[in-house]
């Protein structure tokens, strides 16, 4: 397995440990109380900014075990930079994921003109988000796999 | 249209030339040693300039290094 489909399976795995258990943190922060706030629109934008800023520094701890590891386990230093094949997989699978956050995007706008709640909204805002860079993951790991 | 297979020797031109490694070769055309892999493995057709790279490097015209495979097709569609 190549350096690249291992950092892209590490980063699917820490996505998605990362997104599961900060909405497990705040649910329970939520219930006891300690996360309150009279105002869905400011609950939610604090629950997205603190998201993405965890996410940033969780990954950016992640990615330097990993490489220690990789480098350790392997004796071989990780790739210093991206070349052709890697761009073209890179570009492939940020156009899918963009298509899945669109298609969430106009679910979430959907809900909006349905009267649905706005916590639905932002719900399937988050999803679409977490959602579609799972499907960016994926597909870098398929196409590494099968070639392109 | 047919599908397209681009085929190449890379694997025993290394072997002729002092037993070459993937990572020596990716070195020298400026990839990483992944791409030489799936390259070799004919899982990714190169770019026109780093097929010229490779053919460079083992001194050889570019059609001694890569074949171009029509498959399933009638040789006339292409004219």
């Amino acid at each position: 397995m190549s350096y690249q489909e291992k950092k892209n399976i590490v980063s699917l795995i820490s996505t998605l440990l990362i997104f599961s258990l900060y909405s497990m943190y705040v649910f329970h922060m939520y219930q006891e109380g300690k996360f309150h706030t009279t105002d869905v629109f400011s609950f939610w934008g604090t629950f997205i900014v603190i998201l993405i800023a965890v996410s940033i520094a969780v990954k950016i701890i992640i990615y330097i075990i990993f490489n220690i590891i990789y480098r350790i386990t392997t004796n071989e230093k990780e790739p210093a930079f991206s070349d052709e094949l890697d761009k073209l997989i890179k570009l492939k699978a940020t156009t899918i994921s963009h298509y899945v956050f669109v298609g969430g995007f106009f679910l979430a706008m959907g809900s909006l003109v349905m009267d649905v709640s706005p916590y639905v909204m932002f719900i399937i805002l988050i999803l679409s988000g977490v959602i579609s860079e799972i499907v960016g993951l994926i597909t870098e790991i398929y196409l590494y796999r099968r070639g392109f | 249209m047919g599908k397209c297979l681009i085929n190449n020797n890379i694997r025993s031109l290394r072997f002729n030339h002092g037993e070459m490694t993937q990572q020596q070769l990716a070195d020298k055309v400026g990839v990483t040693r992944q791409t030489i892999f799936a390259i070799e493995k004919g899982n990714y057709s190169p770019s026109l300039e780093l097929a010229f790279r490779i053919a460079f490097v083992f001194n050889l015209p570019l059609e001694e290094v890569f074949s171009f495979d029509l498959k399933n097709n009638n040789p006339e569609e292409l004219n």
